[in-house]
């Protein structure tokens, strides 16, 4: 079991109140998933400018003197903020590729790369977790939340969601995957990076490696549904937005509401109660086998694809 | 009429003071206000009450039902009235999955939709959904009778006994063991009561009727390649 959340504003005078709303509805969700927690939230970007969330065990060594150290993989100023564990790094456009080179080479961990996505994760509470980074100050235009209880894999920082799967693109995942150690060996050979024994990071991988190969993220999503045995309800955070699958048995809850001011995910209603609105909002379930999507960007979309 | 407050008394009190009810008590209306989605919710009722809860509730509300009448003026989470015995759930919103599964009696009425699932290894209650029901509905349906006014989904009453299915819509597909059957008076007359018994305004000749095959009921090594 796990929970999951998700919020998509689209009334831009609630930015400010995002990570508030969404720390409220994650710690409703910990009798779900009590072992770890983490969130995934899109920030805004600055032109010319791309971030990456790392993270350490020992952060007042690891971060001491990180942003001077990768001025040269970087070709440009780098500036470091650091949460606790965590530090975004914001570094030049373009040089992502060098600086993770490098920070693999310092033994530091890195949660996210993007222009406008951040990843804090840890294992405790979701209480604690949102506390340690201060996500309730956050603000953004969207973000996702999960709060694991591990079934498949070790309860570790890297095996708590949400998981980086492209440049922006994130996954949190409920269910178990049954074909992931098939899954992993393949993907290895691919050529795919693979940490841990953890299933969802499977799933990621698998996102990843299709969108390498040219998929969309909505075409991947809906060859997952061919290519992935088990169960899962996922939710994936986009730079502009977030989509919604479930598998075609859909034994995993997910719960939907929608009103002029954003679009909510919870694993249960009760992680949805105390949004503004919520009385008169839409509530659904989102159907089996079926991929969704809101962006600030397109319309919104759904793509049904047979079971 | 006594009125709970569930965010400020708590599921273990509401649900005692419930509970405590006798056959003959005199208190026989409630009201629970704030329910906030929160988990089973007047379960394990056994008197001739009516509780009504002012929105919507999580999973296992009205669980292992008897007698009570339970409205829920909201949506209702998975597993709602699982293993009901008799007396009445009524959900003016959405049901959520494996609603009224293993139920032995007594009536459940959804106004909107309810999801997959819906009777699940159901054993003699009546569901009437004046929506649509999702995949899966009716698995193992063993007795009792599922109405449903919109549409069915995929493989409605897989592996069935003699459960009785009544869709007015379309059904998406039927699952193993599971076929159309003829409609006869007698279909008529029971569809007509459970529809006036819901409270639901329908056609009872619109409906077509879904049963068991019976070929399933025993292992047979030529039906192997079903199951």
């Amino acid at each position: 079991m796990c929970g999951i959340v998700g919020l998509f504003l689209k009334d831009s005078s609630l930015e400010p109140r995002l990570g508030e709303m969404l720390t409220a509805m994650l710690i409703t969700m910990t009798d779900r998933g009590p072992d770890s927690a983490g969130i995934a939230i899109y920030g805004g970007e600055s032109a010319g400018r791309s971030k990456m969330t790392v993270q350490s065990d020992e952060p007042e060594t690891a971060f001491a003197d990180l942003a001077a150290k990768l001025q040269d993989a970087a070709g440009g100023p780098v500036n470091l903020t650091v949460k606790s564990t965590h530090a975004v790094l914001d570094i030049p456009a373009g040089s992502t590729g060098k600086v993770r080179a490098a920070l693999n080479e310092m033994g530091i961990r890195i949660m996210s790369v993007g222009d406008s996505l951040e990843i804090y994760k840890e294992v405790g509470l979701p209480k604690d977790v949102a506390a340690q980074f201060d996500l309730a100050k956050m603000s953004g235009t969207h973000g996702i939340g999960h709060t694991r209880m591990a079934t498949e894999s070790a309860v570790t920082t890297m095996g708590a969601h949400p998981f980086n799967t492209g440049s922006d693109q994130c996954l949190v995942h409920n269910g178990s995957l049954s074909n992931h150690n098939s899954l992993r060996r393949k993907l290895r050979r691919e050529g795919i990076h693979i940490e841990t024994e953890n299933d969802t990071e499977v799933g990621a991988a698998y996102l990843t490696w299709k969108m390498q190969n040219g998929a969309t993220l909505g075409e991947a999503l809906e060859s997952s549904l061919q290519d992935l045995d088990g169960f899962f309800t996922f939710v994936v955070g986009t730079k502009d937005g977030f989509g919604v699958v479930r598998d075609p048995i859909a034994c995993k809850p997910a719960v939907m509401a929608e009103t002029d001011q954003y679009v909510a995910f919870g694993s249960e209603y009760r992680a949805l109660v105390d949004l503004p609105g919520i009385e008169t909002a839409r509530v659904w379930e989102p159907e089996p086998a079926t991929v969704y999507f809101w962006s600030h960007n397109d319309t919104p979309t759904a793509t049904e694809k047979a079971a | 009429m006594q009125t709970i407050d569930l965010s400020k008394v708590g599921l273990r009190e509401t649900n005692k003071m419930l509970q405590d009810q006798s056959a003959d008590t005199n208190q026989t209306s409630w009201e629970i206000v704030n329910p906030r989605g929160s988990h089973a919710i007047a379960c394990g009722l056994d008197a001739p009450i009516e509780v009504t809860i002012k929105g919507s509730t999580g999973y296992y509300c009205a669980g292992m039902n008897q007698q009570a009448t339970v409205n829920i003026h909201g949506s209702a989470g998975p597993g709602t009235g699982e293993n009901i015995m008799s007396g009445k759930i009524v959900i003016e919103g959405d049901a959520s999955q494996y609603l009224g599964a293993t139920g032995q009696g007594g009536l459940i009425v959804v106004k909107g939709n309810a999801s997959s699932r819906c009777g699940i290894s159901m054993k003699g209650v009546n569901i009437v959904v004046q929506g649509n029901i999702g995949h899966m509905s009716a698995f193992m349906g063993q007795s009792g009778n599922l109405v449903v006014c919109g549409d069915a989904g995929d493989a409605l009453g897989d592996s069935c006994y003699e459960a009785r299915f009544f869709v007015r819509g379309k059904v998406k597909s039927l699952g193993a063991d599971c076929i159309k059957k003829e409609m006869r008076e007698e279909h008529i007359t029971l569809l007509r009561n459970l529809l006036d018994e819901a409270g639901i305004d329908a056609d009872p000749n619109e409906f077509s009727r879904y049963g068991s095959a019976r070929q399933l009921y025993n292992f047979h090594v030529d039906n192997a390649g079903a199951y």
